[in-house]
This record gives structure tokens, C-alpha cells and sequence, in this order.
């Protein structure tokens, strides 16, 4: 088997870098959440500034960065936060190159996406990093060398127009569609702001605010949890499920985040303020829809720039 | 059944309500039952199945699907012959430092340790589903005389292959993870291997049975 001889040297990987993709779809009758990226549409822009597939694995970096030496000519592209290095735009670095990224000026994670993109073998059809399962890896170490992927076919280094970035600005209520156990609860969920823990992890993101009261007590029967979902321990202090969630639980949900605004939950930072906004399952599709196009006309423009 | 959307990108199907005297046999083969149509299949745009007690919770692409068609694969997807489930044996080491709870357990439910042990062991026990973290596997079967509730307040690190106990429901932890349950033994036996095919080893109705070591 032949490999390229491209390599990424990690020589200071931050807190809790990752190899990330887009997730590990299809076993979550055995336990396991689709997991990968935290924020799934920056990775994507990120790939496709680089000329990669959008499924490709690439460095996730969380809040202070990390320092990384490439042993060949390549191609890097960034996306996601501003990490102190020039963000949606694809650039080439030489052999024997350090690219020092961080810590995050805004917001929580950046991709550092590679042509070619991260090549560590596959776990369950993905090469993304579950650090509770502890599948597919762990957190990135100094010294840990990373092999880069063979491109597809060459490429010109396109240029990206942002225009998703704006549905990145901080600030925003992120929006849900109601719960399984919507009922179970009174209102004032919608007027509260909460502040993202310290206690966050990939796990779960936990907030602090006013409590978010029962209405009605009783015990869940443990039931299936999907990404996103917001559930509401008897302390009424609410936990988002994320990335890497657990499969199944038993506490009562009040609502979850439309997938058009899953993104936003990776690049939430502790004490950050968020508030929600309850939309219907028919705009959450539309919001969805419009997501992914803007996403497909930058995927055409950059086709449009390999040929030209 | 009732079907419910849980989000934009997810359908709730549930075969009962969401009360603790729903987990029974019946409820259990037709969780099985769709879990087992749907990952066979795996129909285009369908990205998860997460199974519960009674209940079984879909996740799909929203390109590619919406909760009617969601639905309507979980109506027509023809059945696929279960396989004969397995009898796992899982050899405990109850007590001591690796079962830091037995005494507990014991006070609760004012018996000897020894007594514990022997109406734990002396069980048979299907597994209902794995959910929570990969490969920890949904017990059924716990002899009620010694249902023991959860911790007040979680463990920060439970070892992989803790034997424990929950309410009424008991189970082996497949990997180091937080964990609220009471720890009564400890097996050697690994549960989950993401090398391994399958990489759990307990699947949706497998027998088990506990073993004093």
C-alpha cells in the first residue's frame, strides 16, 4: 500500500485538540452517538476550501489553539473561530513550516483542514474522536505525528466569500423546537438567559440560570436522546446534549436545537450568555434548506475555481 | 404506537407510556423488533436508531427525510428473521475493593452480602438494549428484593467492567465513565471492543448470566 509521505507534527496541541470528521453515523443501537465535529459547518466550509470532500477529518482545535509543523508542501484552509490566523481562505505552506494557531479570540473551536486531509485509520467508519468512549484516539499530544491523506485530484486554492459567518454572530438566541416533554414543564424557559458552565464538555453543554420548573413531577421512562436535546435535571438547571451524547437518558426534555443552529453549540464558550427561541418543525426545515444552500453555492463556486 | 417528533431531525416512536411499568417483555420484542427492520435495511437518509425500554427513537437527515416518510419506514420495512439469542456467562468478582457498594446494598435490602450475591447471580437476565455509552447493556430480570437505589450523587469515575446495580435495574459498565449506579463486583470480561465485529459484546436480547468468580 502507498501512502503519502505527508505528515503533520503536533508540537504543542492546546486543550483538547481533535481529529475530527463528520461523525460516526449508524450504531447507535450499540450505545454509540454519531459524534465528530463540534461545529459540522465550518468543517465543511473548511474541506472545501482546500479542495477536499466535506466528509474529510481535520484538527479541531478548542479555545487556546495549538502549534503544528508540516513535513511536506501543502495545502492548510481554517474555519471557524478566529484563532489569530487568517480564517475562510486557504493558504500554502512549505516543508518544515510551524503554523501557530490561538487561543480563540471569538468563539470556541477552529478547524485547521489539510489537503488531503487527516489520514489516522478509520474506527467504525469514521476518523473522528470520541474522548469519552475513547474511540477513534484521544486528545491530541506534543509529538503526535498526524499522516495527511493523498489529495483527490489537484486543485487551485479557491477563495471563499463568507456569507455563513453571519449566522455564527454572538449573541443570537439559538433556536428549538419543542421537546418530547414540552408539556411537562411551566413557561418562562423562552424569557431566561442562561450562562454556558465551566462544567461543559463534548458531552453535554450545562447551563446556569433560573430554574426551569416541573410541572408536572414523575419519573421518565429512559428513552432514546438526540443531539441537541435539552433536558431538564430535577434541579432545573438545563444540559444540551452534544456531540458526544449519551444514546438514551431518562430526564424530561423541554425542547432541542434545530439542526440548522447545531453548529453554533461548538463554538459556545464558558459564561457565554444564550437564550432560545422556539420555532415551528416547517421553519426549522426552511432555516435548514437555506443553510444548505448557501453551503452548496459556495461548494459550485469553488468547483468553479479548480476549472477557471 | 405513537409517534412523536422529538426535533427536527429526529422521530420518537413509542410503544407505551413513559412510565417505569412499561419496561415488560412485550414492550421489549417490539423494540427489538423495529430496531432490528431499520438497521437491517438501513434506509436512505435514516442515520441512527437509539432503542430504549419501549420506545425507539429515529434519527434521520432532514434533506433526505421528513417525519411522515420516517413513519412510514418504520410501517413497511419488512422483517428480517431474528438470530437465536446468545447466553453470555459473565464471571463476577463481587465485593471487595472492585465492589465497593455490596455492603450497602446489603444494609438496603437487609440481607448478608452473601444473600446479595446469590439472588444476583442466581438470576437470568435479557438484555433489553445498549444505550447511554457504547456497549452498556439494559438489564432486565433483577430480583426486586435486592432493587437498591442510585447514588445521591454520581461517581466521577466508574472502572470498565464494574457490575452494578440501580434501582431496579442492573448492569456491567464497558468503559471508565461517570456513573450513579452502586458498584457490587467487578468482570474481567470486556464488552466493548471497536476492533472487534460486532464491538459489543451483548446484543438486543441476549440471555445473561452472572457467575461468582
Amino acid at each position: 500500500m502507498t501512502r503519502s509521505p505527508g505528515r503533520i507534527h503536533v508540537l504543542q496541541p492546546g486543550f483538547q485538540s481533535t481529529v475530527q470528521d463528520l461523525g460516526r453515523p449508524g450504531y447507535g443501537h450499540l450505545g454509540i452517538s454519531a459524534s465528530g465535529a463540534a461545529d459540522p459547518l465550518s468543517l465543511r466550509i473548511g474541506n472545501l476550501l482546500v479542495g477536499n470532500p466535506e466528509t474529510a477529518a481535520a484538527i479541531e482545535m478548542t479555545l487556546t489553539g495549538g502549534s503544528f509543523e508540516f513535513a511536506c508542501d501543502t495545502v492548510v484552509g481554517l474555519a471557524g473561530s478566529d484563532f489569530g490566523v487568517p480564517l475562510w481562505k486557504s493558504f500554502e505552506v512549505k516543508a518544515g513550516q510551524v503554523l501557530a494557531c490561538g487561543p480563540a479570540r471569538t468563539g470556541a473551536r477552529c478547524y485547521l483542514c489539510v489537503r488531503g486531509g487527516i489520514d489516522v485509520p478509520p474506527v467504525l467508519g469514521s476518523r473522528s474522536t470520541q474522548l469519552m468512549a475513547g474511540l477513534g484516539g484521544a486528545a491530541l499530544k506534543a509529538g503526535d505525528v498526524l499522516p495527511i491523506g493523498i489529495p483527490e485530484a489537484a486543485c487551485q486554492p479557491p477563495h471563499f466569500g463568507p456569507r455563513l459567518l453571519h449566522s455564527t454572530a454572538p449573541g443570537r438566541a439559538i433556536r428549538v423546537t419543542a421537546g418530547p416533554q414540552s408539556e411537562r414543564f411551566s413557561g418562562g424557559f423562552y424569557q431566561s438567559a442562561f450562562l454556558v458552565s465551566r462544567h461543559s464538555n463534548r458531552m453535554g453543554l450545562r447551563l446556569e440560570g433560573p430554574c426551569v420548573e416541573h410541572r408536572e413531577r414523575g419519573r421518565l421512562l429512559t428513552e432514546g436522546a438526540a443531539l441537541g436535546a435539552i433536558q431538564v435535571p430535577p434541579d432545573g438547571q438545563p444540559i444540551i446534549l452534544f456531540v458526544e451524547h449519551q444514546t438514551t437518558g431518562g430526564y424530561p426534555k423541554i425542547a432541542n436545537v434545530i439542526a440548522a443552529d447545531l453548529h453554533l453549540l461548538g463554538q459556545l464558550r464558558p459564561r457565554d450568555e444564550v437564550r432560545f427561541e422556539l420555532v415551528t418543525m416547517e421553519r426549522a426545515r426552511t432555516l435548514l434548506a437555506r443553510q444548505e444552500y448557501y453551503v452548496r453555492l459556495s461548494r459550485n463556486g469553488t468547483r468553479k475555481a479548480h476549472l477557471s | 404506537m405513537r409517534y412523536r417528533a422529538a426535533s427536527d431531525r429526529s422521530l420518537l416512536v413509542s410503544f407505551g407510556p413513559e412510565i417505569p411499568e412499561e419496561i415488560s417483555e412485550t414492550n421489549r420484542l417490539l423494540v427489538e423488533n423495529l430496531t432490528r427492520r431499520l438497521v437491517a435495511a438501513r434506509p436512505r437518509g435514516i442515520l441512527n436508531v437509539h432503542p430504549a425500554y419501549a420506545s425507539v427513537l429515529v434519527v434521520f437527515d432532514p434533506l433526505t427525510l421528513d417525519h411522515r416518510g420516517v413513519q412510514h419506514l418504520c410501517e413497511s420495512t419488512g422483517d428480517v428473521p431474528a438470530s437465536e439469542p446468545r447466553t453470555v456467562e459473565i464471571p463476577v468478582h463481587y465485593g471487595g475493593e472492585r465492589g465497593p457498594d455490596l455492603a450497602d446494598v446489603a444494609r438496603h435490602t437487609r440481607m448478608t452480602p452473601e444473600e446479595v450475591v446469590r439472588l444476583h447471580s442466581g438470576a437470568d437476565y435479557v438484555v433489553h438494549f445498549l444505550g447511554f455509552s457504547p456497549g452498556f447493556p439494559y438489564l432486565g430480570g433483577l430480583p426486586e428484593s435486592i432493587a437498591t437505589p442510585r447514588l445521591s450523587s454520581p461517581r466521577v469515575r466508574v472502572p470498565a467492567g464494574s457490575v452494578a446495580i440501580g434501582g431496579g435495574q442492573t448492569g456491567v459498565y464497558p468503559a471508565d465513565s461517570p456513573g450513579g449506579w452502586r458498584i457490587i463486583g467487578w468482570t474481567p470480561i470486556r464488552l466493548f471492543d471497536p476492533a472487534a465485529d460486532p464491538p459489543a459484546l451483548l446484543t438486543m436480547g441476549s440471555r445473561v448470566r452472572f457467575e461468582p468468580a
